[in-house]
């Protein structure tokens, strides 16, 4: 056991805790209507309740535990049975297998609380609660074990994901996609404006957002060594070159350099740097990072309007899009020297092929289980508030409580 | 007795409350409005997305003025929020039927000043 690894590996969860709550919460929080704020946070704020329940009873035992045939684990780990203080042989050998478990718990937890962005303003919470129990044990739990188990099948086949572009990012953009159809537009949508409530209070989100992504990325190395480092100088480069890309394609575009487009491109190259800092260099980073930038704007300013379903927060358009970019360019990008890997620019193909496939994959599992799930809860509670409860917003018909007094 | 209703550019309040104080009106009640006029609103853009027709903040002037102080007022409001372009504001004037100050229970012209 090594007490560096270890603090690093306890400091790097509370950072990925903070990113659902309140970095993600205030980021999307900021984005609706000032009728359904609460919704946002409230819907954040529970997912991190019920994951960290499920993930300890039974949801690590599935992603984690021993492998039934690299496709999902068996329960010998439920109720964390056999996860103690002691190093796990297999995960993090030099920090405690608690410590292990509890940053991955994080992760188990922002990756449905992403989805929220495409459900937000018109979603029932008891469906949400159901459906995103069931996601994370069907949709999740599994794309965790095969990426990031031992045993996982595409693992074995050599599938890349250093921090979580598969099994967080493209998992939850592409559900989010397959949501926002199937739920509908919101009431209004293209007739009049849907505007932002609180625009400061989405920047604070995504800056928190950037903030514990140092958690996410670098605590993914697992040790405090110089690949948590590489992965830090990534994440950092990378953003900073997807934020300005956006941020000048934006202006180009459409006249205005725009502060909400500058933190989107942030989030964006966030995104498509997880699953590659561990293996890329700094340069290659940046060029990934702008790259991101660039197809997250296409994706939202010009794709989703022409395409027509109403992602309200661009869940897909940031996360799918950043997500399946980052593990495509893992395949381009990955250098001998920056982790051992090697992609298509230094005379691997194979490795391209392999991360191609991990993507199709992925989206086909994330998009057929969501929407069989989808269409179970609809039909046993109903997704979709009614049309009075969306008028009026979801703080006071789901939670009962208003954000904002206007009069004493 | 007359209720002059001003809607004017945010930052022209100063102005105008000085160009008001210097013909001696001093009492009015201020709010935040939102609106749109001949320029039909203005467009924002989120995430590269054009929203067209948003209403535009501007300031409401409530005065309750006696007759002898009506043009005056009307002029040092001009003065103050004037630029000349679209979007300065506008003045409505309507006759006021009776005025009340709360503390004494004064009526009439004497309860406006």
């Amino acid at each position: 056991m090594n007490s560096g690894d270890t603090a690093w590996v306890l400091t790097a969860t509370a950072l990925v805790l903070l990113m659902t709550i309140p970095g993600l919460a205030f980021f999307y929080g900021g984005l609706v209507r000032r009728k359904n704020v609460l919704s946002i946070l409230m819907q954040c704020f529970v997912i991190v309740c019920v994951i960290s329940l499920q993930w300890v009873l039974f949801g690590y035992s599935l992603a984690f535990g021993p492998s039934f045939h690299g496709i999902i684990g068996n329960l010998d780990w439920m109720g964390l049975a056999g996860v103690g203080a002691a190093p796990s042989a297999d995960y993090g050998t030099t920090i405690p297998h608690y410590a292990f478990m509890s940053f991955q718990a994080m992760f188990a937890i922002i990756t449905p609380a992403l989805m929220i962005g495409a459900f937000a303003e018109r979603m029932k919470f008891s469906a949400f609660l159901v459906f995103i129990i069931l996601w994370s044990t069907f949709v999740y739990d599994p794309l965790a074990h095969w990426v990031w188990n031992k045993d996982g099948w595409l693992l074995a086949m050599g599938a890349l994901d250093f921090a979580g572009g598969i099994v967080v990012h493209v998992s939850s953009g592409i559900s989010a996609l397959v949501l926002a159809i199937l739920l509908g537009k919101r009431i209004g949508y293209n007739h009049k404006p849907i505007r932002p409530h609180n625009l400061p209070f989405t920047v604070l989100g995504g800056a928190l957002l950037w903030f514990g992504w140092f958690g996410f990325n670098a605590g993914s190395s697992l040790a405090a060594d110089g690949l948590a480092a590489q992965a830090m100088v990534a994440t950092q480069v990378a953003t900073a070159a997807a934020a300005l890309t956006w941020m000048l394609v934006e202006w180009w575009h459409n006249g205005s350099p725009t502060v909400l487009g500058a933190v989107t491109g942030a989030i964006g190259g966030l995104v498509a740097i997880t699953p590659a800092c561990g293996f890329v260099s700094p340069i290659s980073a940046i060029v990934i990072g702008a790259m991101a930038g660039g197809l997250c704007y296409l994706a939202v300013a010009v794709i989703k309007g022409k395409l027509g379903y109403d992602d309200s927060l661009d869940a897909f358009g940031v996360h799918g899009i950043g997500g399946i970019f980052g593990t495509i360019a893992v395949g381009i990008f990955a250098q001998e020297a920056f982790g051992g890997k090697t992609g298509l620019l230094f005379g691997n193909f194979q490795q391209l092929l392999v991360q191609g496939l991990l993507v199709l994959v992925a989206m086909a599992f994330a998009a057929a289980m969501t929407f069989i799930l989808y269409k179970i809860v609809d039909a046993i509670i109903g997704m979709r508030v009614e049309e009075e409860n969306e008028l009026v917003g979801l703080d006071l018909t789901q939670q009962s409580e208003a954000a904002y007094t206007v009069i004493e | 007795m007359k209720l002059i209703i001003a809607i004017i550019q945010p930052h022209k309040l100063e102005a105008v409350k000085r160009e008001l104080e210097a013909v001696d009106v001093n009492l009015m009640t201020v709010t935040n409005v939102l609106g749109q006029g001949r320029q039909k609103g203005i467009t924002e853009i989120y995430r590269g997305a054009k929203e067209a027709g948003g209403l535009i903040n501007k300031v409401r002037l409530d005065i309750a003025v006696n007759e002898s102080f009506v043009e005056p007022a009307i002029t040092a409001i001009n003065k103050g929020a004037r630029t000349g372009s679209l979007g300065d504001g506008k003045i409505f004037v309507i006759d006021l039927q009776e005025c009340i100050r709360i503390s004494s229970g004064e009526r009439g012209g004497t309860a406006i000043g």
